[in-house]
């Protein structure tokens, strides 16, 4: 740390009269970045060197785990679960497109429409989370059990035949099948919509849509032309931010779902704990994090926003 | 760790640091740096340090590492336990039978209850026993087939029996000799668990179950049928039901009453498997039967008329939950006093009848009475013979079995 104190050589060396604050200025966005640096190192880059270690390893508890650079566990562990990866995408796409049509509105609303009760449906929105992740999610089978209104209106309405038609329900029930896992997957990540969206439509200017309205622009023509098109960055981020998490999620999966509906995330949590797979589960946490990263790549770049938000 | 200070920031980073300072604040940019930390993170996190990590090698000192022991000096013990398994007075806070060990021994307990799942727990502790470091606790309770790994990692120590008349002498014979412990050398039960079959008398709606059998196959059932995700559970009843001894059964027993499973989780006729969370989809009825420990169905039936339970003619499966003594904890004596003190007959009646499981030691009947008469008529509680002849426990397994049997196990689960 002794050399942080001394002067460092002057970046602009015609100018050495303004050295000493100058000096002081040139390290602050270090000292700034320092504790987020070393957060990152201590709980981002050394689990993920540790866990990619673990997962060129082989061994058992006995015996201890070695590096052997065994790769062939990441084709293995690929080969063997690929139905729960596919099913994860699936139930995490669905949930997100969800979460767009029901928080867009409700964004929009919100920025627009609430006046004065702006902040207290915001508050109504972030009310959720005051209690726990586990309280919510088994809050819905309570809501969808067999036996309650839900499920009973629905089967009056003969939805449920439909929607087992689709292969989404099966019998007359919705807990234990994808329906339940895919609403729960939106409930609980509807707020992580919602709030960019509301941000970066709270932001436009009002004026604009006058300016639009002038112009001859109908109500929808003015949405599709001016406002969502200056939404994007919410739009992105709230997607993403619902995504990723959906796609990771064994939560929902564990209790709203059954046999045929494990995701990725269950997998993962089943090899670590319960077979002691190290090496495999460390594998599919890579390959989870891999596609992600690169389906978000390809979808900003495809969506062409830079900020985020 | 030095590779936070600036100014040994990889080169890439360097240089990108600098390129935005040269051109405004601003302009240091997120994307720059991610970019740059992106590029020395590879170079840096690098190849050397992958093969450097490993878990070593499990202690296979068997008998366990013994730390100094500071009984004598500090007068406590740390103690470990689930979740709702310990005697509480009407305030909600004290725990009756703590008190009393400790107004007899000056031993003040530290009662944690952090223990929620088996598997999890191994993992939470996993890495100080395999590292030879204390974990901070001196007494833990795990399941059978975790205290069997345990000792068999050489992850706990040896009790001392001169420390522990009581439990020698008021062990139920029931709980005496599992085949990965005998004699107790290194744990003894905490209480024991039965898995039995409860059922839903409003869901059920007239239709008999009285076998597992029923379970897998009623038709009427169909999606309203719940197992358990602890797999000796799951497929020791399964296993039963087939006519096979759970306590000595072949790899051939085990695919087959996976197979079985198997099918009826094919024909939707398993709605799903659980964990605790049994309870709250057998008492909604979503469940109209299922497997279920009995401690949980005596307080379920004492909530609500509708759940009841049986016992299968082909037997149903024990396990207990068992107090060990990690290695390098600090309190050995203090905690084999602990271990000791639950088998003098009044506190473990006390305990028997707040938690409602069974209770491993023998001689509690009558104070038992004294506190709840029908706790200690209750079979669930204190089994009679009958009972105890259709008890059956899972044989230990291998490292190498259990790995297979919990893969296939995964499997039948949905993974």
């Amino acid at each position: 740390m002794t050399t942080l104190t001394e002067a460092p050589p002057p970046l602009d060396p015609t100018a050495p009269d303004r050295k000493p604050p100058r000096a002081r200025g040139r390290w602050t966005p270090y000292w700034l970045l320092l504790p987020g640096i070393l957060w990152l190192l201590v709980f981002f880059a050394l689990p993920m060197v540790y866990q990619a270690s673990t997962s060129v390893q082989t061994g058992s508890l006995e015996e201890g785990y070695k590096v052997t650079w065994h790769f062939a566990t990441y084709w293995d562990a690929l080969s063997a679960y690929w139905p729960q990866f596919v099913r994860s995408v699936a139930y995490a796409a669905a949930a997100t497109v969800l979460c767009l049509l029901l928080g867009y509105p409700l964004a929009y609303m919100i920025a627009f429409r609430a006046g004065r009760w702006r902040n207290l449906i915001m508050v109504l929105v972030i009310a959720p989370f005051f209690t726990s992740f586990l309280i919510r999610t088994l809050a819905w089978k309570t809501i969808l059990a067999d036996g309650g209104p839900v499920v009973g209106a629905l089967n009056t309405l003969h939805v449920l035949d439909v929607t087992g038609w689709l292969g989404w329900t099966s019998g007359d029930r919705v807990l234990a099948t994808p329906l339940a896992v895919v609403c729960g997957l939106t409930y609980n990540f509807l707020p992580f919509m919602v709030l960019p969206l509301y941000t970066s439509l709270e932001r436009i200017d009002a004026r604009l849509h006058e300016a639009a309205g002038d112009l001859y622009a109908r109500p929808w023509t003015t949405f599709r032309k001016v406002t969502f098109p200056l939404s994007m960055p919410g739009v992105v981020s709230g997607t993403l931010l619902t995504f990723i998490p959906a796609s990771g999620d064994y939560v929902n999966a564990d209790l709203l779902g059954s046999t045929d509906t494990r995701m990725i995330g269950n997998v993962i949590q089943t090899q670590f704990l319960r077979v002691l797979d190290y090496p495999t589960a460390a594998a599919l946490s890579f390959i989870l994090m891999a596609a992600i990263l690169i389906a978000v790549t390809l979808y900003i770049r495809k969506s062409g926003t830079e900020d985020l938000v | 760790m030095g590779s936070h200070e600036p100014d040994r920031l990889s080169p890439a980073q360097l240089a990108a640091v600098r390129r935005s300072l040269r051109s405004g604040r601003a302009s240091l940019t997120r994307r720059s740096l991610l970019r740059a930390s992106a590029g020395g993170a590879l170079a840096a996190g690098g190849i050397t340090t992958l093969s450097a990590c490993g878990i070593p090698a499990a202690g296979t000192t068997r008998g366990g590492v013994a730390a100094e022991d500071h009984s004598a000096e500090e007068k406590t013990v740390n103690f470990s336990n689930w979740t709702e398994y310990m005697d509480v007075d009407d305030s909600g806070k004290r725990h009756p039978t703590l008190k009393a060990f400790t107004r007899r021994t000056g031993i003040r307990v530290a009662y944690t209850e952090d223990i929620n799942d088996n598997n999890e727990f191994f993992g939470k502790i996993k890495p100080q026993l395999a590292a030879g470091q204390d974990t901070g606790r001196d007494i833990v309770v795990l399941t059978d087939w975790l205290a069997a790994r345990l000792i068999r990692l050489g992850w706990v120590q040896k009790l001392d029996p001169s420390n522990l008349p009581h439990a020698f002498a008021n062990l139920s014979a029931q709980f005496r000799a599992p085949d990965w412990d005998p004699g107790r050398a290194y744990s003894y039960p905490w209480q024991g668990i039965s898995t039995v079959i409860a059922y839903n008398k409003k869901a059920l709606d007239g239709i008999e179950v009285t076998s597992v059998s029923d379970l897998l196959d009623n038709p009427k059932l169909k999606g309203r049928v719940g197992f358990l995700t602890e797999m000796r559970d799951t497929v020791g009843m399964t296993l039963l039901d087939m006519g096979k001894d759970p306590a000595a059964f072949t790899e051939d027993d085990y695919d087959a009453a996976i197979a079985r499973l198997q099918r009826a989780v094919d024909k939707g006729q398993i709605r799903r498997f659980t964990g605790n969370d049994y309870t709250s989809d057998l008492t909604s009825g979503d469940f109209a039967a299922c497997l279920a420990w009995a401690g949980d169905v005596v307080q379920l039936k004492a909530d609500s008329p509708d759940i009841d339970f049986l016992i299968p003619d082909s037997g149903y499966m024990t396990s207990s939950d068992n107090m060990l003594i990690p290695n390098k904890a600090r309190h050995k004596t203090n905690a084999e006093r602990l271990i000791d003190y639950y088998y003098e007959p009044e506190p473990a009646a006390e305990l028997a009848a707040y938690i409602n499981y069974v209770c491993p030691v023998d001689g509690v009947r009558e104070e038992l009475a004294k506190i709840d008469q029908d706790a200690a008529d209750n079979p669930l509680i204190l089994p009679d013979k009958a009972m105890q002849a259709k008890s059956r426990a899972f044989r230990s397994l291998s490292a190498k079995e259990e790995t297979a049997c919990e893969e296939k196990f995964a499997k039948l689960t949905g993974a």
